[in-house]
């Protein structure tokens, strides 16, 4: 049983497809990267894993199961965040309120589901770091919340959509190792969508990049490659490899980097 | 003081909706829905005004006018959330035409006043035992509800993925904060309810970082607001909402100036 695999997946808002025909398999246990420009539709990819957008043609089986929401085995750390900006609501009770969160009742945790927050509070280092309000913390700091925040449920699949925004690189590559750590430790298929390639290089099994209603799946030496990305970019994209590091070009200006700026 | 029945029924009925309305008021300010608890006290305006003129309560005009209200904003969800432009038309429209319907029923002159400014010396039994009741279904509306309203209100992504229906959640609430707002209309006036709601809420989130601590210590502070706003107006005077106002904004005020102190200090020490 694959992790997530789609077949001939059509997603279209008012008419426009957002992503026409893909199909790809994911297995179980991989550390994907999501990687594509601004409308790609990375986030809309996620939402219909999870069940919120109903694709409007093919088929997408979640761990064996059709995606629907309310699936426990899919955690999920969106884009938009409108982390409870109103009010100093210390880290804990912000991450706890996911637990069970859909059930009707008091939100007073059981033993079990107080143990279930500390759990995944210690598997990202962030048992202290829950005491202070959500609003007074830094953008690394949030993430760490939100990881753990995420693994409540102890999810199989965990959809990742834009980690990295707002953080310096050395952030960015403390965020990466965080979760390559957990994802290793827990064996779950991790799906990471960033701007940028290069702070993902180490860490990632695969990659997947979406283009023009297209996606590309493999290992990076198959996908960042000069045909591949032509075609997802529907123009002439060269990439240069230096030392350690990737660089997806478009003439002379670097696509991501381009991105990045837009998004800021 | 509590030998006269009014003042009992003062104590009785300004007990019940403050709690109610720091409760409330607590989520409120957790949404950052401020604007729509506020715009809902003037839509209650037309409603109590409107049921007057047709010759009907204008108590029960206004309960169902602000559910009505609620109700239709919550569903309406994210195109109207937010948008304080539509808010704010639909709050002055109502304010218009409340005063149309004053105009065409110039002997409920009196009465406006206490409705826009609130009479809770006036408040008699049959009124105590509505306000009861409907408190009583609000507190429970709200506990059966807390858990989903809690997560959609910080992680609404998050929890539509789990399963949670945004809209479900976001119209529930604005039942109940409709419904609690027409009992504040009774104690502090449609102009002021404001102060019940969102002064001890907004109070309490700056004394606390705990979610259970933070509502308890709203409700309390809004008691304790709305108790010694009754009692001063007793021995002075003057009117309860304007007392109830003070308190509840000087208590904000206080604790927004101590906050800034404290976090003031570690940079000076720092620099
Ligand atoms: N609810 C919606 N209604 C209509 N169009 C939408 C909706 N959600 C997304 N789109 C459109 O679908 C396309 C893909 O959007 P999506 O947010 O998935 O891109 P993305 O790859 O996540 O981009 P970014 O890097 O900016 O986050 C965009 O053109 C966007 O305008
Ligand atoms: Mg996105």
């Amino acid at each position: 049983m694959s992790a997530l695999s789609l077949q001939q997946v059509t997603v279209s808002f008012a008419g426009r497809a957002v992503l026409s025909d893909v199909t790809l398999e994911i297995g179980q246990g991989l550390f994907i990267g999501m990687l594509g420009p601004n409308g790609a539709g990375k986030t809309t990819l996620m939402r219909t894993v999870l069940g919120l957008i109903r694709p409007a043609g093919g088929r997408i089986r979640v761990l064996g199961e059709p995606a629907s929401s309310g699936n426990a085995a899919v955690g999920y750390i969106p884009q938009l965040r409108s982390l409870a900006g109103n009010m100093r609501l210390r880290g804990w009770d912000f991450v706890a309120s996911a637990c069970n969160g859909h059930r009707w009742g008091l939100p007073i945790l059981s033993r079990a589901g107080r143990q279930e927050v500390h759990w995944a509070l210690d598997m990202v280092g962030a048992t202290e770091l829950a005491r202070r309000p959500l609003m007074e913390t830094s953008g690394g700091e949030r993430q760490r919340l939100l990881l753990a925040q995420a693994l409540l449920g102890r999810p199989r699949l965990l959809l990742l959509d834009e980690p990295l925004i707002s953080l310096d690189p050395h952030h960015q590559h403390g965020v990466v190792t965080l979760v390559k750590q957990v994802q290793q430790e827990l064996g779950i298929t991790v799906i990471f969508s960033a701007h940028e390639l290069n702070p993902l290089l180490g860490a990632i099994d695969q990659v997947l990049y979406l283009g023009r209603g297209q996606a590309a799946l493999g290992k990076v030496d198959e996908v960042i490659t000069k045909p591949v990305l032509s075609r997802l970019y529907g123009s002439n994209i060269d990439v240069i490899r230096m030392k350690n590091r990737i660089f997806v070009m478009a003439g002379d200006v670097e696509v991501e980097k381009e991105e990045h700026c837009h998004h800021a | 003081m509590l030998e006269f029945d009014f003042m009992q029924n003062a104590f009785i009925a300004g007990g019940l909706v403050s709690v109610l309305a720091g409760v409330v008021g607590f989520f409120l300010v957790m949404r950052g829905q401020t604007f729509a608890g506020h715009a809902l006290s003037h839509v209650g305006f037309a409603g109590a005004t409107g049921a007057a003129l047709l010759g009907l309560s204008p108590m029960w005009g206004l309960i169902w006018v602000t559910l009505l209200g609620g109700v239709s904003m919550g569903a309406l969800g994210e195109r109207l959330q937010g948008s304080d432009i539509v808010i704010g038309t639909i709050l002055s429209l109502a304010l218009g035409l409340g005063m149309l319907f004053l105009h065409f029923f110039t002997a409920y002159a009196t009465q406006a006043t206490a409705l826009l400014f609130g009479n809770v010396l006036g408040v008699n039994t049959d009124t105590l035992w509505t306000l009861a009741w409907l408190g009583l279904a609000c507190l429970l509306l709200l506990a059966i509800m807390a858990r989903p309203l809690v997560f959609a209100s910080l992680q609404p992504e998050l929890a539509e993925a789990k399963g949670v229906s945004l809209r479900q959640v976001s119209m529930l609430f604005l039942a109940i904060v409709a419904l609690t707002t027409a009992e504040c209309i009774q104690i502090v006036g449609v102009l002021l309810v404001f102060t019940l709601m969102v002064g001890p809420a907004a109070t309490a989130q700056k004394l606390t970082s705990h979610l259970g601590t933070g509502v308890l210590l709203a409700a309390l502070l809004a008691l304790a607001e709305a108790w010694l706003g009754i009692t001063l107006a007793f021995y002075t005077d003057w009117p309860t909402s304007f007392w109830i106002t003070a308190l509840s904004s000087s208590a904000y005020l206080a604790v927004t100036v101590l906050h800034m102190l404290r976090n003031r200090r570690p940079v000076a020490s720092a620099a």
